[in-house]
């Protein structure tokens, strides 16, 4: 039998794990016009999943990120050749970078770049390099605690 | 000609890609020869005329790369033959494979793809759209001739034809390259208009011609060739006869008349083809299996072959382009027969065959028309081939022309043995003795009888061979001999030696037991086979051994290999730069620092650092590391650089984790075991590469010779790439190869680590008896389903 975790760890990582997502998500999207990213926000998301690792071992971060690191890391990679490509359908060079402005009711004005999914690539892959070395190098080490014990 | 190339590679796609086509797939690949039959036969008239059809697409334009393709009436009977030769062995391939063989898609898959290489080989006008070409030919062979893959001398066989043909064309791409850059061109027809001399271009051609030979099946690169017949019969007749082993004398008759009068050329040339011809045929008079008999009379003939060309006269080149034709409806029509004898009498052993001849009627005279034309004898298109060599030899004079005289009538004469050979141990026998041979199917003669009446149509009205033949010559040499091929010259000289070669070969095939017991006696050491076994051990063992110098696995040897190479390249030359550079220059404009907070932030750095360098505890070793990353984002802070800077926490947080999960592995101290690389070379190395970036930092922002790009990127980030944050601008946009590129270089190294770690994990779970944690009670994944 493994030791139990802190409860009070417990508790304050599953209150600051969604809002460090959310965050994360935020510097995607922010990216383009302040400081931020795809590689930021991915790191961003890469310490919340460090935190679960903490908090609930290896199983917890498996609830966290159910998909296999290695499909995220291909997702990003198909994601940011695929922008690339896009470039060549619309007649111009690999990576032409197109644009589209809306009128969002309550929004504003939105823009929407291509950029934007080719930065969503940048933070699939990120995410998944740090899911995978934490999977991989946390597996054996890290106690399993808390979560769902049959 | 690109969309008849496409035609290939797309049905050689759908036989790979669907194996339940089952027979259908035969017939359907057979469309894309089919398909440049068509359009050959409707390019004909202009390109017979000396009118070639070029067709030119850009393919990498910035290094000057072409997809160029030109048909001329050398490449137009080329053409012919592959496509031709091509459509019947694929059809053939309906009855040779046994109907339900679910392997037959795969099969004529590549058979398609092997097609279309040689098609583009003979067509391709650039130089490395040739060896591209060249080199698909030498892996769809490898993939044909290993096709029945269980057996391990077709997979050996098939190695050995790769490693000896694609070594060839390594130094054939080697020699093109050299023969390119000395013409200045890479078009094929323009190196030829004006072939380059000089020492680089010789060696150039020099490397060529290893290529040519390799792919030829040329003493002393022979071996692969009869060992290539553990390859199917189609595949056999296909690469003997139109495709593969025709590519380097294709390519010889190509350089021969420009390149015929370089010193080593002829010397070269006809030397290694006479010793070609000579022992191929002496060596196919002692086999007993009929498709090596055949593979080593293809040796003599392409010798043979070599020797026509090389010798870029205009008659010998036009004799050559006859052989050409001839060889490949006789080499194919016998190997189809061979694989028809072997499929219904279940051996090609020519000692237990008898009387196939009368039992299997068609089969045995195409079989005979095709021996016949191989032997030389009149009226079939072999005849006038080498009765036309004949005389363009005796007409040339000449001491080179005279010995390859001989040594072509000599060849002849075993030729004419092994056909008779053949033929008689093949066929020949009482009625009645293989009465018990189920007869074939009549669309699996079909293709041989096909080529063989051609031989005869061609032989008997050399005038329509002559349609095609004379323009062919004469697209390989303007002054080739406008006057087409003759039944009978009158009593010349040729004549005479052609009566000599058939009576002195029919001499050896009657007294063919004493040859037996001659060879038997004289029996040529296998020292190729033995060459090549020894080379690919040498090989093995040269690999191991360089692979435990490079690969010691020791890190700080990797680490000091790549840091002494950055102090021995841009150390070495930052120290001439400095040398060389005004005092007063190095260091102008240089300030003590920006703001008071970097100087204080540097020095808790420096500090992290060197405690990092001498900490006892790994931990206190990775923290104060850490502290080195964070005083580094400190100062991009204080520099304005909020995106370097929060990434940079980001990654060091990051590391950190990582780090503190590796250390777990790990001693909690330092270890002061015995190191490969001593303390003091590693201090030593570590100080230089430490002086080294400092004085480059230094030095680097006085070196500025262009304007910055920041200004350029600053003004062109919201106009062109619609973002407000420069960074990220460059990032997605103006940069976003370099992103592309990392991002899948960060892909790589995730694979990397998992893999490198479980295979790990697997490793340590075989040697220390413990078991994975997979399977161990608490697995979490087994027990993720659980409630």
């Amino acid at each position: 039998m493994r030791p139990a975790g802190s409860l009070v760890l417990t508790v304050c990582v599953h209150t600051v794990f969604h809002s460090t997502l959310a965050f994360s998500l935020y510097l995607l999207f922010a990216g383009h016009n302040t400081a931020g990213g795809g590689f930021a926000g991915g790191l961003v998301a890469g310490a919340a999943l460090v935190l679960r690792l903490v908090e609930g071992g290896p199983r917890s971060l498996r609830q966290a990120v159910p998909a296999s690191p290695l499909a995220l890391l291909g997702a990003g990679v198909a994601l940011v050749g695929a922008v690339g490509a896009a470039g060549w359908l619309v007649g111009g060079r690999f990576l032409e970078s197109g644009r589209l402005t809306l009128d969002v009711p309550l929004l504003g004005t939105v823009k929407a770049t291509t950029s934007l999914a080719f930065d969503a690539g940048v933070y699939l892959v990120v995410v998944g390099l740090v899911a995978a070395v934490l999977r991989t190098l946390g597996e054996e080490d890290v106690p399993d605690r808390g979560g769902d014990r049959p | 000609m690109l969309i008849l190339l496409g035609a290939h590679a797309l049905l050689a796609a759908v036989a790979l890609a669907w194996p339940r086509a089952g027979r259908h797939a035969p017939l359907l690949c057979a469309l894309a020869p089919a398909a440049v039959l068509a359009w050959v036969a409707w390019q004909a008239g202009p390109v017979l005329d000396g009118r070639p059809v070029v067709e030119q697409t850009a393919w990498v334009p910035q290094l000057g790369l072409e997809l160029t393709f030109r048909l001329d009436a050398f490449g137009l009977l080329m053409t012919l033959l592959v496509a031709g030769v091509g459509a019947l062995a694929l059809l053939y391939s309906r009855w040779y494979f046994a109907p339900d063989r679910p392997d037959l898609g795969r099969f004529c898959g590549w058979l398609t793809a092997f097609a279309g290489a040689m098609l583009g080989l003979v067509l391709a006008d650039n130089l490395f759209l040739l060896y591209v070409c060249w080199e698909l030919t030498s892996v769809t062979s490898y993939l044909l001739i290993g096709f029945e893959d269980e057996r391990v001398e077709a997979r050996r066989a098939a190695l050995q034809a790769l490693l000896v043909t694609s070594l060839g064309g390594l130094a054939m791409l080697a020699g093109l390259v050299l023969l390119g850059q000395a013409a200045g061109t890479w078009s094929l027809h323009e190196l030829l208009a004006r072939p380059p001399r000089g020492a680089a271009a010789e060696a150039g051609l020099a490397l060529v011609l290893v290529g040519a030979f390799a792919k030829s099946a040329q003493v002393p690169l022979h071996g692969w060739l009869p060992a290539a017949m553990a390859a199917p019969t189609p595949v056999s007749a296909y690469l003997h006869a139109a495709a593969m082993v025709k590519a380097g004398v294709y390519l010889v008759a190509r350089l021969a008349p420009a390149f015929a009068s370089v010193g080593f050329w002829r010397p070269a040339v006809v030397g290694v083809g006479l010793a070609s011809m000579l022992v191929g045929g002496w060596r196919a008079l002692r086999q007993h299996d009929l498709k090596l008999l055949l593979a080593h009379g293809t040796v003599s003939q392409l010798g043979f072959l070599m020797v026509l060309f090389g010798l870029g006269l205009p008659e010998a080149t036009a004799a050559g382009v006859a052989l050409l034709l001839a060889h490949a409806l006789y080499k194919a029509t016998l190997f189809l027969v061979v694989g028809v004898v072997d499929h219904q009498a279940g051996t090609r052993d020519l000692r237990r065959l008898t009387g196939l001849g009368r039992r299997l009627p068609v089969l045995a005279a195409a079989a005979v028309a095709a021996a016949a034309s191989m032997a030389g004898l009149p009226p079939l298109l072999g005849y006038l081939a080498k009765e036309e060599a004949y005389d363009a030899l005796w007409g040339t004079g000449g001491t080179l022309a005279l010995v390859a005289l001989a040594g072509v009538v000599a060849g002849s004469v075993l030729t004419v043995a092994y056909s008779a050979r053949f033929l008689h141990g093949g066929f020949a026998g009482p009625p009645g003795a293989a009465s018990g041979v189920p007869r074939p199917a009549a669309g699996f003669v079909a293709p041989a009888a096909t080529l063989a009446a051609a031989g005869v149509v061609l032989g008997v009205a050399p005038a329509l061979a002559s349609e095609l033949l004379v323009p062919a010559a004469g697209a390989l040499d303007p002054a080739a001999p406008a006057e087409g091929l003759a039944l009978w010259h009158g009593l010349t000289p040729a004549l005479g030696l052609s009566a000599l070669t058939v009576a002195a070969g029919a001499g050896l095939f009657v007294g063919r037991a004493g040859v037996a017991t001659a060879q038997a006696r004289l029996a040529l050491a296998r020292g190729v086979e033995e060459a090549y076994r020894a080379g690919m051990l040498a090989l093995l063992r040269g690999a191991a051994r360089v692979t435990g110098v490079v690969q010691s696995g020791s890190l700080p040897v990797y680490l000091g290999t790549i840091l002494l190479t950055v102090l021995a390249l841009p150390g070495v030359a930052l120290a001439g730069g400095v040398l060389g550079w005004p005092a007063g220059a190095r260091l102008a404009g240089l300030e003590f620092a920006d703001s008071p907070v970097q100087p204080a932030v540097g020095l808790l750095l420096a500090a992290a650092a060197v405690g990092a360098a001498v900490a006892r505890r790994r931990l206190a070793a990775v923290v104060l590391l850490g502290a080195v990353g964070y005083g580094a984002a400190v100062l991009f802070v204080v520099q304005g650089a909020p995106d370097l800077a929060l990434t940079q926490f980001l990654v060091e947080t990051l590391s950190l984790v990582a780090f503190v999960l590796a250390l777990r592995h790990l001693p909690d101290r330092f270890t002061h075991r015995h190191w490969r690389l001593g303390r003091a070379s590693r201090v030593v190395i570590s100080a230089g590469v430490g002086l080294f970036v400092a004085a480059f930092a230094l030095l680097a922002r006085g070196a500025r010779s262009g304007a910055a790009v920041s200004g350029a990127y600053l003004e062109q980030a919201e106009p062109e790439a619609g973002a407000a944050n420069v960074v990220n601008a460059i990032l997605v946009d103006f940069r976003g190869f370099d992103t592309f590129g990392e991002v899948t270089v960060l892909t790589t190294a995730g694979l990397g680590v998992v893999s490198m770690v479980v295979l790990g994990r697997r490793i340590g779970a075989e040697v220390g008896g413990v078991r994975p944690r997979r399977d161990a009670p608490g697995d979490p994944e087994a027990s993720r389903d659980a409630p």
